[in-house]
């Protein structure tokens, strides 16, 4: 309930704004110039993201055009190296394997995390005794720390104590080396992050779902519209925005992903389980000799990825608020 | 409303399968977390802790409260800091709307969608030279960017609602724009404070990325890497392992229990997480 009531007053708010502002010029006019001072209570917050995200971002773009070693990295003078760095990345025999992991692994856990946390805001939805209290409780794994959920699953998914395989015996099936075979790692972090992954995608679709006026379902029941078909033609074209939303958050979350795979796998074995995050970590952190300038490559060419998905969020986003 | 009673029980019914199956490795853990060290390789596995042990508790009671100190120390002080930071920034672009600000809402928007791993991978060469791996400060200066921007954005959602009849009555009585912040925007934001303290409290709690790359060598481990090592040293005990991860579960729990309201508002006034 509050999270319903939270989302419009932001939606109204900035509506408010827009048409507010045409009509009266005037006075706009004359307070705007000792508006400058507001900028007091915002100065804190623009010297931390220049000094904590944008020189962090810039000493990350100096590691990748530089050749550092251990010692260069620790008193300088690393000589310039140009793109030297991207070019050794770009051709590792690592890079495409690596590349397809991370878009399998976006693809596939978004595809998961989205159906099954639909069909659960739709079963939720319809109100019955107890629900509010199940929906929270749904939300647990999405509050476990990353790496309660990956430690709990590397032991379900153990090969010979697991739960999984001792449950895969009993209808017959032989135990699958789900950790470590190259063939089911990339599978088993997916499965992880998707029962992570299903809480944040139910909560936001719930709220969707919530925003809905129950008199176009009424209007539907009247016609005798079956329940499939109020779904397709009511439910799925009215939470077509949320569902957006939902799913560019969803890719830009599950491109970062890195704790849980590399608790579960290290990314291995072999690298197959390797996506653009846990090799810049393994480059950067994971071996005894730091390849700082590769790592800091990788990472600046997953940055590209995120930022791109993040434009076309805020881009879809600003469209539906102006409506 | 008209409810046939006998139909939504059954829906209960089916929401509690579900609700057990999406939980069931959290109930996993606990039992594991009980389960003696010749029982844990059993075939098949115990599904209840009949002859349950309190020997991995005890493990973490000997070799883990100092990463839990270090996790609640640095919890705080993330809270702290992102308190003191996105709240007067809220505020300000909430109510007095500055020329820039939307600007500036925009770099925060951007800012939350930085990758972690590239993050840690600038702190640590800007920490190596200023000495600061390691320590403290570091890692909660480290942490609070994880929930800084989140924090600004639901402090500035929040404090729109407030009326502007409210504000200019404290101007009315001769407050200034500081003093009008401090005895009446803030005691009216309490609920956006809560909901703030405790993500970002969760968040720096949970942090393992910065922890593994900024705090890895040192002193001041948090609980993340107290488990981590866990893990790489000895794949034996296991209900050792999976007692911590119960233990550092607990503020997830506490929060759900305690501020249930507020954390749908976060989830879906936020929507982004890390």
């Amino acid at each position: 309930m509050p999270s319903t009531t939270e989302t419009s007053t932001v939606v109204r708010d900035q509506g408010g704004a827009a048409t507010a502002a045409p009509p009266g010029p005037p006075p706009t006019r004359s307070r705007r110039p000792s508006r400058w001072w507001a900028w007091g209570f915002l100065a804190p917050v623009t010297i931390y993201l220049a000094a904590f995200y944008a020189y962090p971002l810039y000493r990350n773009v100096e590691l990748s055009l530089r050749e550092y070693t251990v010692r260069s990295f620790v008193q300088g003078g690393a000589p310039f190296a140009g793109l030297d760095n991207y070019r050794t990345v770009l051709t590792d025999p690592a890079f495409g394997p690596t590349l397809t992991h991370t878009l399998v692994f976006t693809a596939a856990s978004l595809a998961f995390q989205f159906t099954i946390g639909m069909a659960l805001a739709l079963f939720f939805h319809q109100h019955f005794p107890l629900s509010r209290t199940l929906r929270a409780l749904i939300l647990v794994p999405w509050l476990l720390p990353l790496i309660v959920s990956a430690s709990t699953w590397s032991w379900l998914l153990n090969s010979d104590s697991g739960l999984v395989n001792a449950a895969l015996g009993v209808i017959g099936i032989d135990p699958v080396n789900w950790l470590t075979s190259p063939g089911w790692s990339l599978t088993s972090v997916i499965i992880a992050n998707v029962w992570i992954g299903i809480p944040f995608n139910l909560v936001v679709l719930y709220s969707g779902l919530q925003a809905i006026p129950t008199e176009m379902y009424e209007a539907s029941a009247l016609d005798g519209a079956t329940g499939w078909q109020r779904f397709w033609g009511i439910t799925f074209p009215l939470l077509r925005p949320v569902s957006l939303i939902t799913l560019l958050l969803g890719l830009i979350y599950t491109l970062k992903v890195f704790d849980i795979i590399w608790i579960m796998t290290k990314g291995g074995p072999t690298g197959s389980s390797a996506t653009l995050a846990t090799w810049s970590y393994r480059l950067g952190f994971g071996n005894l000799l730091p390849e700082f300038g590769p790592g800091a490559a990788i990472g600046n060419l997953l940055i590209v990825l995120a930022l791109i998905a993040g434009l076309v969020y805020i881009r879809i986003e600003r469209r539906q608020q102006l409506r | 409303m008209t409810t046939s009673t006998p139909r939504t029980w059954w829906k209960t019914g089916i929401g509690l399968v579900l609700t057990g199956l999406m939980l069931f490795p959290v109930y996993w853990m606990i039992n594991v977390s009980f389960t003696r060290d010749q029982d844990m390789r059993a075939s098949p596995p115990h599904l209840f802790p009949t002859n349950g042990t309190l020997d991995g508790y005890r493990a973490v009671l000997d070799q883990q409260l100092p990463y839990l100190g270090t996790s609640f120390l640095v919890g705080l002080g993330t809270v702290a800091l992102t308190v003191a930071l996105a709240a007067p920034a809220g505020y300000a672009l909430a109510k007095l709307r500055p020329p820039g600000g939307p600007a500036l809402s925009f770099m925060l928007l951007i800012a939350q969608m930085i990758p972690g791993i590239i993050m840690a991978m600038g702190f640590y060469a800007i920490y190596l030279t200023l000495g600061v791996l390691n320590t403290l400060p570091g890692l909660i200066l480290a942490d609070t960017t994880l929930a800084v921007p989140f924090a600004v954005l639901i402090f500035t959602a929040f404090m729109s609602g407030i009326p502007d009849e409210l504000l200019q009555a404290a101007v009315v009585d001769g407050a200034g724009r500081l003093r009008t912040f401090w005895s009446v925007v803030l005691p009216v934001s309490r609920n956006s404070i809560v909901t703030v303290s405790l993500f970002a409290f969760l968040w720096s709690w949970s942090d393992f990325i910065f922890a593994s790359t900024l705090a890895g060598g040192g002193d001041y481990q948090p609980i993340t890497l107290g488990i981590y090592h866990y893990i790489g040293n000895n794949n034996q005990q296991w209900n050792a392992i999976m007692a911590t991860a119960v233990v550092a579960s607990i503020p997830a729990a506490v929060l759900l229990i305690l501020a249930q309201r507020y954390v749908s508002m976060g989830v879906t006034a936020g929507a982004v997480k890390d």
